[in-house]
């Protein structure tokens, strides 16, 4: 709790900045200028209907668009986790987590990293062997091993079954509080933005139509009447009719 | 009984390994398929013996086992097959190299497709073992002809298959190592070359068949030495034995060399065994 109102305070130097970031496909825009800003340690949840361009925002963020015009700046170190858990099949599970790491100990912060997900004694399995939930655990190890100031987020639970996406939800929180990364979630589901996020985002017409601050506790619930109450608004935003 | 499924894992864990998916499981059947290769040779030999059919026009298995012995033994064979198997590995190398460099140029690189694939799709539709006699013309009638054949030959499978097997690599894999840091080369070497893998021994297998069957065309054009070479000698002097011999020679390469490629494939290609059992 210290740490979190000493950063309310003072507010911490950007990990990320963009700056009017384009992207058209053909003659469709699909982002028309988008600003944002992400401080250290804080989880932006990026909400929109599908189409809305918020995985187009994610790849271009990830450096993986060079068509879109704009500028971004990511300071610091990112790391990414997709929809789909993207683990090279031909590659064990801590060599998947180990790709491109340089440095001391790779295999020590290896371990320690699928240690954090759970998956300590599944280093030597093929990705194939792995459940749905597990290579998306290993994907997030993956990331984790970087030491990510930002991790970008796209849908990490969206293809996961209800159960298992909110074990990652919870993954996903212990993770931030140990770590204190920044991220942006990209998200469909507006409980999973309200549980994760500080501030939540709604990309609509090619701009960030909305932002949100979301001021719930470090433990929150969807039976908070705040959530409630923030979720009403999120959804009547993205225009879904709330009973 | 083995062809039962129950659930109960201990039980399993005694019965014989669990059967491969697409294959069914029958008794026995692994024998009841040798019945009839055997039967049919039996009758083969029995005919042979008998006179129903001449020496001349086909001999016993067993006299053209007989006579493989006997050139074995006085080195014959050996020899011959050395200079064929010379030429295959040549030929394979020369032309799989060169498939191999080309497929990688036109797989990896936009202006490599546009400027080599065109040609080689072409090329592709001519048969080429009808390129004998223009060869014979630009190498002549000497080992080089030999060795282009097996070249031509092998070329198109790798060159194919590289090409395919560079194209399907899943683009998000790439993405995926490019943000793990993953620069160009180590991306060819992680993702690429290990994605491809499976593509190049498919077009590795089928290169080595058309190998031989270039080799068996090849070595009937003025070849001093090689199996054809001692076949077409056999075929003058009226051998039928030796004839058939290098028949079963020729079978026998093609057998020995896929099945050492599928043992190379299964040890390289472990992760695939995972992705069949799951």
């Amino acid at each position: 709790m210290a740490t979190r109102t000493a950063r309310e305070l003072t507010p911490a130097p950007p990990v990320l900045t963009a700056r009017a970031v384009r992207r058209a496909f053909g003659p469709t825009t699909v982002l028309a200028g988008v600003d944002l800003d992400i401080a250290g340690g804080e989880v932006v949840a990026l909400l929109g209907g599908s189409g809305s361009g918020k995985s187009t925002l994610l790849r271009i963020l990830a450096g993986l668009d060079r068509e879109a015009t704009g500028e971004t700046t990511v300071h610091g170190t990112a790391a990414v986790v997709f929809q789909e858990h993207r683990l090279l099949p031909w590659k064990r599970v801590a060599h998947n987590v180990a790709l491109g790491l340089s440095g001391p100990d790779v295999a020590g912060r290896v371990d320690r990293a699928l240690a954090e997900v759970g998956l300590a004694d599944r280093q030597r399995a093929w990705p194939a062997e792995l459940s749905g939930g597990q290579a998306q655990r290993v994907a997030v190890a993956r990331a984790l091993v970087r030491a990510p100031d930002l991790l970008l987020l796209d849908e990490p639970f969206g293809a996961l079954d209800a159960l298992t996406r909110l074990r990652m939800q919870g993954l996903l929180r212990r993770l931030r509080a140990e770590h204190g990364f920044a991220a942006l979630l990209v998200t469909h589901d507006v409980e999973e933005a309200l549980l994760l996020a500080d501030r939540a985002l709604v990309l609509d017409g090619g701009v960030i139509a909305e932002e949100l601050p979301v001021p719930l506790g470090p433990t929150r619930t969807p039976d908070d009447p705040a959530f409630g109450a923030l979720r009403r608004r999120l959804l009547d935003r993205l225009g879904v009719p709330t009973p | 009984m083995s062809g039962t499924v129950l659930a109960e894992a201990p039980e399993r864990a005694a019965r014989p390994a669990p059967v491969r998916p697409g294959r069914r499981y029958r008794p026995g059947g692994r024998w009841r398929r040798a019945a009839s290769p055997v039967l049919l040779v039996a009758v083969w030999e029995a005919a042979a013996r008998s006179g129903v059919l001449s020496p001349e026009k086909l001999p016993a298995p067993s006299a053209v086992l007989a006579t493989g012995w006997r050139l074995a033994r006085d080195g014959t064979l050996a020899t011959h097959l050395l200079d064929s198997l010379t030429r295959a590995g040549l030929g394979l190398l020369i032309g799989g190299g060169l498939a191999l460099l080309l497929g990688a140029v036109a797989g990896l690189l936009r202006l490599g497709d546009d400027l080599v694939d065109p040609p080689v799709q072409m090329a592709r539709m001519l048969p080429h073992l009808g390129l004998v006699p223009l060869l014979i013309i630009w190498v002549g009638i000497g080992e080089s002809l030999k060795i282009s054949l097996v070249a031509l030959g092998a070329f198109f499978p790798i060159y194919f298959n590289t090409y395919a097997g560079i194209r399907d690599i899943d683009e998000r894999l790439v993405e995926a190592a490019r943000t793990c840091g993953l620069g160009l080369l180590a991306r060819l070497r992680h993702v690429v070359l290990p994605g491809a893998l499976p593509a190049l021994f498919l077009g590795l297998r089928l290169a080595i068949g058309a190998a031989w069957l270039s080799l068996v065309v090849g070595e009937q054009v003025n070849a001093q030495t090689g199996i054809g070479f001692l076949m077409m000698e056999a075929r003058e002097f009226s051998q039928t034995d030796v004839v058939v011999l290098g028949l079963v020679v020729y079978a026998l390469l093609g057998l020995l060399s896929d099945l050492a490629l599928r043992v190379a494939e299964r040890r390289t290609l472990t992760w695939r065994r995972g992705l069949r059992a799951s």
